[in-house]
C-alpha cells in the first residue's frame, strides 16, 4: 500500500510529541544506520524492527507500531540503548509506546503480554513480591490455555521453585499506596 | 667507447631481501663498455651519492648506471649527483629493480635475479648511446591571464595582483561574480554570499594591477609557458562605458521585458540592462537580440533619454591581443539540462517543478520576489515542499555518474529555509545518499533533520499533477515502502556540469578534459591546479565540483603557482623533448595533428645541395616552450625524421636488442 506521507506527518504529529515528551528522546537524532537493530536479541519474533519503529515514528505513523507485535516482544534488555551511536534510549522508547498503548486500550498486538504483566503487577500489588505460582494459575485461566507450560510446574515443584505458600511482605500497605497514587497521577484509570 | 659504471642499490631489503645484488653488480661488470660494477645498501643517501662520485672520478666513468627505484623516485637525485661529478646530468640510466621486479617478483627469487640482469643489461645498452644534453632558457612575460571571472576567477586575479603582478580578467557575461553572487546564503554558516563577494568583485574593479574585460573571450592562444599571446574578442556592448555614469534611466524607460538570466528566468529584465544592481561594471549593455531598435528599427529610447549620450547603436566588437607569462581556467559550472531528459518530472512544463539555482533567486532578498518564498505558477506560499536530489547526478542513464557534491548541503540549507521562512511548513527531502564531508556540514544537515526536515532514502519515480497539487510518488528504502507526498513546490537538485563552451576553452588552452567535460589536473593529488600544458592553471568547479570553500582555496593554489612562475625572470626548458632531422623531413607534417601540445609547426629552409642551386622547402619544427617530450610525432613519423631527445629511435632500439638478443 502506498504511504502518503504527507498525510501522515499532519495527523501523527500529534502522537509523536506525545512519545518524545514522555519518553525524553527525539526521534529525529535517528540517521537509521540499524546497528539497534543488528544487535538485538528478539528480531527472530519481530514484525518491525527496532530500527523501523523509529523510522516510523519520524513519519508520524504511530498506528502502525501500536498493531505490532515489536513494542511487546522487546524484553528492555537495552543492548540498542548501549550501543546507539546517536545516544537514543531505545528501550525506554519501547516502555513509553507500550504503556501508550496500554492507556489507549490496544493492546491487541501484544494481548497475552499484556495480560501476563496485569497479573504479574497484580500480584505484586497483593503480596509485595511476585508468587509464581499464583501467576502461573491466573495467566493460564485468563488466556484460556489451562495446561500452558504446566509439563515445567513438575521440576520447578521438585526443586522448590514453585512455592504454594504466600510470600507476603510486612509493607502491603505501603506498596498499595503507590499503586493507587500512580493511578491517579495516569488520571484514575 | 663509452666508460660505464654500474651501481646496484639494495634498497636495504626492498631490493636486496629478494634478490643477490653483488651478484647483479658482478655479472653487469662484464656487459659492454662497463668498467666498474658494484652494489651498496642505500645507494640515495649521502654516502651513496659520495660512492658514485668517487667512482666517477677514480675510474674516469662517462655514462653511468644506477639499478634501484623507479625513476620517478631518484632519477632528479642522480642527476644531481652526476652533476656534482662533474659529468653532463643527462648522462645516467636507471634500471627500475624495485617497482618493476623485487616489489611484484618477491615469491619467485630466481627469476627476479634473471629479470634484474635483463633490467640492467638494458640499461647498459642505452646508457652507452646517450648523449648529453642541455636546457636552454626562455624569458617570462610578468603578466597573467584569467579565464572567468566567478569566485574563483576573483579570488586568483586579486591574488595574483596583490604580489605585485599584473593581471587580465575576462569575463563572457556583462558582469563579474559568477553563480556565487546568484546565491542568497552560504553553507554551513549562512553568511550572506552577496554580502562575501560584491566587495571582492569591487575589489577587481578598483585594483590598478587589474584590467577587467567583461562582454568579451578568449579567441586564440598562441606561445607557450612565459610567453603566451591571446587573443580576445570584447563584443559590443552598444553602450560607451567611458561616457555612461550607470545613472539607469535607459533601463527604466526601455519598452521591452526579457526573462532574466540572472533571476535563472523568474524574473525579467529590460532589453538595456544591468544583471543586477550590485554588478560589476556597473554599466548597461544592450541585448541586441531583444532590442527593439535592433528588430524593428524603431525605438531609440534609450538613446534619447540617455544624458551622457553614452548608447551606441554603431559600436562593433573589438578583438585585441594581451601578452601574459601564465593562463588561468577559471570557468566554472552551470547546472545540467534537466528537462530535455526528465520526463518523469515533467519535462520542466510544470512551473513549480525548480532548481535549486531558481530556489536561491526564490529566497534571495534581492531576487524576484523579494526573499518570499512564492509558487512560480500562482504566487501562493508552499506549504509542502519536497526536495529530490541527485536529479542528473549519480544517474547514468540521464545524467552523469559523478556526484555534484554541493547538492546535499545546499539542499539542507534549503530545507532549513523554508522552515524559517514559512511557518508551519512541511518539507520532505529525498535522497540516496547524504554526504557531508566538511567542516562543521554533518552538523549543519543535523540541525536541519532536528528542526523537522522529513528526510527520505529514496529516489522519486514520478512526480505529476493532481489538481492545484504536485504528487511526489518515491519509496522509503528504510521501511521498505512506497510514498507519497502532496507537495505545493518541487525543488530539484540538479546536478553540476562544466560551463557551456568549455569544451572549446580547453582546446584554446591546449589542456585536456575528462569524460565528463571537466578540465584535467596534472596529478589528481599533487598536482591539483597545473595541467600537463606549462604554465596554464586551474581555479575552481572547472575542474570538479566544488563548493565556495574549496574554490576559493584553489584558487589561491592558482594563484601561488602564476607568482611562483611570474617571479623568475627566465625559465630553464626541459631538453628532453622532440627534434626535428631537417635532412630527412619529407614536410607531409602528419606530425602536426598528432602533437597533443601545438608544438610542431611548419618551417621554411633553403637547402643548400652541391651542384643544385638553393633550394626552399617546407619541413616540421619544434617549439622548445611547447613541447613536453611526449613521443607522439615520433610514433607517426614515416621518414624517422622527428626523434626525443633521450629516448633516440637507436636508444631504444638498442635497448629491445639488449633485452631480446
Amino acid at each position: 500500500m502506498r504511504l502518503n506521507l504527507t498525510v501522515a506527518t499532519r495527523d501523527g504529529t500529534e502522537f509523536v510529541r506525545r512519545v518524545e515528551a514522555e519518553s525524553g528522546q527525539k526521534v529525529a537524532d535517528c540517521y537509521q544506520c540499524g546497528k539497534c537493530t543488528a544487535g538485538c536479541p528478539v528480531t527472530f519474533a519481530m514484525d518491525l524492527m527496532p530500527h523501523q519503529v523509529v523510522r516510523l515514528l519520524q513519519l508520524g505513523l504511530g498506528d502502525e507500531i501500536l498493531e505490532s507485535k515489536t513494542i511487546w516482544l522487546c524484553s528492555t534488555c537495552a543492548t540498542c540503548t548501549t550501543r546507539c551511536p546517536r545516544n537514543i534510549d531505545l528501550a525506554r522508547l519501547m516502555d513509553t509506546l507500550r504503556s501508550t498503548a496500554r492507556s489507549a486500550g490496544r493492546t491487541k498486538a501484544g494481548k497475552g503480554i499484556a495480560q501476563f504483566n496485569e497479573v504479574f503487577l497484580d500480584s505484586v500489588r497483593r503480596y509485595g513480591r511476585a508468587h509464581e505460582l499464583g501467576i502461573g494459575l491466573r495467566y493460564n485461566l485468563k488466556t484460556g490455555k489451562l495446561f500452558k507450560d504446566s509439563d515445567l510446574a513438575r521440576g520447578w515443584f521438585l526443586r522448590g521453585r514453585l512455592k504454594v505458600a504466600v510470600p507476603k511482605i510486612r509493607g502491603v500497605a505501603e506498596i498499595d499506596r503507590i499503586f493507587n497514587e500512580i493511578k491517579r497521577m495516569e488520571g484514575g484509570k | 667507447m663509452p666508460r660505464t659504471g654500474v651501481f646496484v642499490c639494495w634498497c636495504g631489503s626492498n631490493i636486496g631481501g629478494v634478490i643477490d645484488c653483488p651478484g647483479i653488480a658482478a655479472q653487469a661488470a662484464g656487459f659492454p663498455a662497463v668498467v666498474h660494477s658494484v652494489d651498496y645498501k642505500y645507494l640515495c643517501s649521502e654516502p651513496g651519492q659520495n660512492m658514485i662520485i668517487q667512482a666517477v672520478r677514480e675510474h674516469r666513468l662517462d655514462r653511468v648506471v644506477v639499478a634501484s627505484c623507479s625513476p620517478r623516485l631518484h632519477e632528479e637525485t642522480f642527476r644531481k649527483v652526476l652533476a656534482r661529478a662533474g659529468l653532463n646530468p643527462y648522462l645516467v640510466e636507471m634500471a627500475n629493480i624495485r617497482e618493476h621486479c623485487t616489489w611484484v617478483h618477491g615469491a619467485e627469487k630466481e627469476q627476479a635475479q634473471a629479470k634484474a640482469l635483463a633490467l640492467v643489461r638494458r640499461a647498459v645498452a642505452k646508457a652507452n648511446r646517450l648523449e648529453p644534453l642541455f636546457e636552454s632558457t626562455i624569458p617570462v612575460t610578468k603578466r597573467c591571464l584569467i579565464v572567468g571571472g566567478g569566485i574563483a576567477g576573483i579570488q586568483t586575479a586579486l591574488d595574483v595582483a596583490d604580489a605585485g603582478h599584473e593581471v587580465v580578467l575576462v569575463e563572457r557575461e556583462p558582469t563579474i561574480g559568477g553563480n556565487m553572487v546568484k546565491l542568497d546564503k552560504t553553507f554551513p554558516t549562512l553568511d550572506c554570499s552577496a554580502c562575501i563577494s560584491t566587495p571582492k568583485m569591487a575589489a577587481v574593479a578598483a585594483h590598478p594591477d587589474i584590467r577587467l574585460y567583461t562582454c568579451a573571450e578568449i579567441e586564440k592562444v598562441t606561445g607557450y609557458i612565459g610567453n603566451f599571446e591571446v587573443t580576445i574578442r570584447r563584443k559590443a556592448r552598444y553602450v560607451d562605458h567611458e561616457k555612461c555614469t550607470g545613472c539607469g534611466t535607459c533601463w527604466e524607460k526601455c519598452p521591452m521585458q526579457v526573462p532574466s538570466e540572472f533571476n535563472a528566468g523568474l524574473g525579467q529584465r529590460k532589453a538595456i540592462y544591468i544583471p543586477f544592481p550590485q554588478a560589476v561594471p556597473n554599466k548597461p549593455v544592450i541585448d541586441r537580440e531583444h532590442c527593439r531598435y535592433f528588430t524593428t528599427g524603431k525605438c531609440q529610447v534609450c538613446a534619447k533619454l540617455c544624458p551622457a549620450g553614452a548608447v551606441d547603436y554603431e559600436q562593433e566588437d573589438e578583438v585585441f591581443t594581451e601578452k601574459v607569462g601564465a593562463l588561468v581556467a577559471a570557468t566554472g559550472f552551470q547546472l545540467f539540462n534537466w528537462s530535455r531528459v526528465y520526463g518523469e518530472y515533467g519535462y520542466g512544463r510544470y512551473p513549480d517543478v525548480i532548481t535549486g539555482l531558481q530556489f536561491e533567486r526564490l529566497v534571495n532578498a534581492a531576487g524576484p520576489t523579494g526573499g518570499k518564498i512564492l509558487r512560480p505558477s500562482d504566487g501562493s506560499a508552499p506549504r509542502t515542499v519536497v526536495f529530490i536530489k541527485c536529479v542528473g547526478s549519480r544517474d547514468e542513464s540521464k545524467g552523469r555518474s559523478y556526484c555534484s557534491r554541493i547538492c546535499c548541503m545546499y539542499t539542507a540549507k534549503h530545507a532549513l529555509q523554508v522552515l524559517e521562512k514559512v511557518p508551519g511548513a512541511q518539507v520532505y527531502v529525498f535522497y540516496m545518499d547524504v554526504r557531508t564531508a566538511g567542516k562543521g556540514y554533518e552538523e549543519f544537515y543535523q540541525r536541519a533533520v532536528r528542526e523537522g526536515v522529513v528526510y527520505v532514502r529514496g529516489r522519486v519515480s514520478k512526480v505529476y499533477r493532481d489538481g492545484e497539487r504536485l504528487v511526489v510518488r518515491g519509496v522509503d528504502t528504510l521501511l521498505g515502502r512506497p510514498v507519497e507526498v502532496d507537495a505545493d513546490l518541487v525543488v530539484l537538485a540538479t546536478a553540476v556540469e562544466p560551463a557551456a563552451g568549455a569544451g572549446e576553452t580547453a582546446r584554446l588552452l591546449g589542456i585536456n578534459a575528462d569524460r565528463d567535460g571537466f578540465f584535467q589536473e596534472a596529478h589528481p593529488k599533487l598536482r591539483p591546479v597545473e595541467t600537463h600544458t606549462g604554465g596554464v592553471f586551474l581555479a575552481g568547479a572547472c575542474s570538479s565540483p566544488k563548493d565556495i570553500p574549496d574554490t576559493v582555496a584553489q584558487a589561491s593554489g592558482a594563484a601561488a603557482k602564476v607568482v611562483g612562475l611570474l617571479s623568475r625572470e627566465q625559465l630553464s626548458t626541459n631538453p628532453m623533448i622532440a627534434q626535428v632531422n631537417e635532412t630527412l623531413c619529407t614536410g607531409c607534417f602528419l606530425c602536426v595533428p598528432v602533437c597533443p601540445y601545438k608544438a610542431l609547426e611548419r618551417r621554411k629552409i633553403t637547402e643548400l645541395l652541391p651542384g643544385h642551386p638553393p633550394r626552399e622547402r617546407e619541413v616540421a619544427g619544434v617549439n622548445p616552450g611547447l613541447c613536453q617530450g611526449c613521443g607522439a610525432c615520433n610514433a607517426v613519423c614515416r621518414a624517422g625524421a622527428v626523434e626525443v631527445r633521450g629516448f633516440t629511435n637507436e636508444q631504444l632500439l638498442a635497448e629491445v636488442d639488449a633485452l631480446c638478443l
